[in-house]
């Protein structure tokens, strides 16, 4: 019987045949800070009881590099993703766009942050407004970036060219509603979306978690390609620890609203300090081994 | 939306509902084409129970139709001149020496005797005369009095004439014959009979009713705008916003809203108190519970994701309420405001009920009508059904109808309650 330790090994080495997405020995120290925080804190008061949501994290992410937050349900990750859209307010802490302190007090300020950090959400059945056709929503994202003046040809090109980077033909989804496309078409027209936008940071909320395990590689092979053609920041925000690990340049694990390790997805994962994360690489099930169920937890 | 509106219409309680109040509603726009009426026209003396009348002036002087009976009045003379009568006309005939051959006092001779003493008698002859048997003063004077009898009931005999002023008569009626009542100058049809005052009920039944359909549109229409502005900024914006609009509606939920409106109304006067005034009133007493609602229908809405895609999109606060919210909650909006229209006739026929209604010398409302049957005493002293119990069947048919589209309505927007 093996040790953990050696199966490590032996997946370290094998590691080096799989093709990534990103270049995974990069060091992203290097480049230009993309959005970093200092003590973010939230806290939500209902009646007489306090949740600390988020408590107290210092992060810094890098341009074009690929984050992945990790952690189980509960454990504060969609908090934390609300307060870097700026969709909610820190209690305490700051947060640094660009090396400056992020301003969001007003709506025009606000308007402005949003043209550098834009996200895809966890459910593609809920992020379209049924009641808008899907040239809508791509004339909006045309619109945010100045387009508005542009000749409709324009405009139309511009739609046809994101909707082909993700395999979608836009002369088919014209005057159709968003619900009358598939779950994966739907997320795939939200990256056609991030296509049009190109923000500095893309914010993706368990992007795949609602999608079917084919689509699932083909959502995450675009957000690569994305990524790899504009050089964003993609802050992927995740459960699953198996795909973090697979796709990004670097994991935090989070727990109870604090990250409790974080690193290169290499270190983090083979040779895991923190408890939590030992349990969470234990979780995810294998395919030719028996799946140690020891380790799972109850609540 | 059309296939919306299919749903909708395939749901059989809102196609009965909707049967009905368009029914309601058909008849209040049409009913004022064919009876011209004003419905606040006296026409008779208090309760006339249903049916039809004629005016008696009207069929003997207006010009248009006058009904002549030629034998109607020898029929009724025949019947009102006793024999002994005749026999005076008889002894008198004879006396002055006219031809009476062939005249007895029989009823089958008595148009031959009267004719003969059409013919004969003269006053001025049976003043100076004194014949056998009528020489005294006292017998020429019964003369007199018998032949006035006998005459002045010619004068009001009719006749079918065409025309004011045209005296030729065209036609002539049996006695036996039935006129019909459309024919007979002034007739009215009173299918539901008359109020206190004498004015047609039905008449003013239809014109009440679309007064109160009036109130209560735009009652609703206050309570529903009111409550959906209230709601959206209070459950978008949330906050303070939130906490200030939320305790004013707490007031007004504390506050017992009908004695809040029983003053509002007293405090007006009659005078000043109209259709608009009324309808306002209620609307802006009754919105608390559209907004409570709306409020908590935009909160469960404000942080599902397309309103954050929305926001990240940077469209205002305006566009974010009105093309990712309103939309969504838009079908409750439409059920919130059919049942304020039904709220809002309902208020008002209580108020009107209590006397508090809008200026009773204007307009009918169906609280008014109530209200008048209740003052004169229509179902205690005079027992008058039709003046109370029409008004009462049609406020349950527009609650009842506004009810039913409603249940219908949540039926199609809730899946849950489908069957």
């Amino acid at each position: 019987m093996k040790t953990n330790e050696e199966k490590n090994v032996q997946l370290e080495d094998k590691r080096e045949s799989v093709t990534f997405g990103s270049d995974r020995n990069k060091d992203f120290s290097k480049e230009p800070m993309c959005l970093s925080g200092r003590g973010v804190t939230r806290v939500f008061h209902t009646g007489k009881t306090t949740t600390v949501a988020v408590d107290h994290v210092d992060f810094d992410f890098h341009k074009g590099e690929l984050i992945s937050i990790v952690g189980e349900s509960g454990s504060g990750k969609t908090t934390l993703s609300k307060m870097l859209l700026g969709l909610l307010e820190p209690t305490e802490g700051e947060i640094f766009f660009k090396d400056k302190p992020r301003d969001i007090s007003s709506g025009a300020k606000k308007k402005e942050y949003w043209q550098g950090i834009q996200a895809i959400f966890q459910d593609p059945f809920s992020s379209y407004n049924v009641f808008h056709k899907i040239d809508s929503v791509l004339l909006d994202c045309i619109n945010m970036r100045g387009g508005k003046n542009l000749p409709k040809e324009k405009k139309y090109e511009m739609m046809a060219e994101a909707c082909s980077f993700v395999n979608l033909k836009f002369a088919e989804l014209t005057n159709k509603y968003p619900f009358e496309l598939s779950g994966g078409q739907m997320q795939r027209l939200m990256i056609a979306r991030i296509f049009l936008l190109k923000p500095d940071i893309l914010l993706a909320d368990e992007p795949t978690s609602m999608i079917d395990a084919c689509s699932r590689a083909t959502i995450l092979d675009m957000l690569l390609n994305l990524r790899n053609e504009t050089g964003m920041t993609v802050i992927f925000i995740t459960h699953d620890i198996g795909l973090a690990y697979y796709i990004s340049d670097s994991v935090y694990i989070m727990e109870h609203g604090k990250f409790v390790e974080s690193g290169k997805p290499d270190e983090v994962m083979l040779h895991p300090k923190a408890a939590y994360t030992k349990r969470l690489i234990s979780d995810v099930p294998k395919i030719h081994e028996p799946w140690d169920l020891s380790t799972v937890e109850f609540h | 939306m059309k296939h919306t509106l299919k749903n909708v219409f395939h749901s059989p309680r809102f196609l009965v509902g909707f049967i009905i109040f368009m029914t309601i509603l058909l008849t209040v726009l049409i009913y004022p084409y064919f009876v011209q009426r004003d419905p606040l026209q006296g026409l008779g003396k208090g309760f006339l129970s249903p049916g039809t009348y004629v005016s008696v002036y009207d069929t003997n002087n207006a010009g248009t139709y006058r009904v002549e009976l030629p034998e109607a009045n020898d029929n009724r003379l025949e019947a009102s001149v006793p024999v002994k009568d005749r026999q005076t006309m008889l002894d008198y005939l004879t006396a002055m020496g006219a031809d009476v051959s062939g005249l007895d006092t029989s009823n089958e001779n008595f148009h031959a005797l009267l004719e003969a003493w059409n013919a004969n008698y003269d006053e001025a002859d049976a003043k100076k005369n004194k014949y056998d048997g009528f020489a005294t003063q006292a017998k020429r004077n019964e003369l007199r009095r018998l032949n006035n009898r006998l005459t002045s009931d010619v004068t009001a005999a009719m006749s079918v004439t065409k025309g004011e002023g045209e005296a030729a008569t065209v036609a002539s009626v049996a006695t036996s014959d039935y006129v019909k009542v459309s024919e007979v100058a002034n007739s009215i049809s009173l299918p539901l009979g008359t109020d206190n005052f004498g004015r047609d009920t039905l008449t003013e039944l239809v014109k009440a009713t679309g007064i109160s359909l009036l109130v209560g549109l735009i009652a609703g229409s206050i309570a529903t705008l009111l409550g959906l502005l209230v709601g959206l900024l209070a459950g978008y914006v949330g906050g303070i916003v939130d906490d200030i609009l939320m305790f004013i509606a707490n007031i007004f939920t504390v506050i017992p809203g009908f004695v809040l409106l029983i003053l509002i109304y007293s405090a007006l006067g009659a005078e000043s108190r109209g259709i608009t005034t009324c309808a306002v009133i209620i609307g802006i007493t009754s919105w608390v519970w559209t907004a409570r609602s709306v409020r908590s229908q935009v909160i469960s809405l404000r942080n599902r994701d397309h309103v954050n895609l929305s926001k990240l999109s940077g469209h205002s606060l305006f566009r974010i309420v009105t093309t990712d919210i309103l939309p969504y909650i838009m079908s409750y909006v439409v059920m919130a405001f059919i049942l304020q229209v039904s709220s809002g006739i309902l208020a008002e026929a209580q108020l009107s009920m209590l006397g508090l209604g809008p200026n009773p010398n204007e307009l009918p409302t169906l609280g008014l009508m109530m209200n008048w049957a209740k003052l004169f005493g229509a179902y205690t002293s005079s027992n008058a059904w039709w003046a109370y119990f029409p008004v009462i069947l049609v406020i349950a048919l527009i609650s009842f109808s506004l009810n039913l589209m409603n249940t219908g309505l949540d039926q199609v927007f809730n899946p849950t309650l489908r069957d």
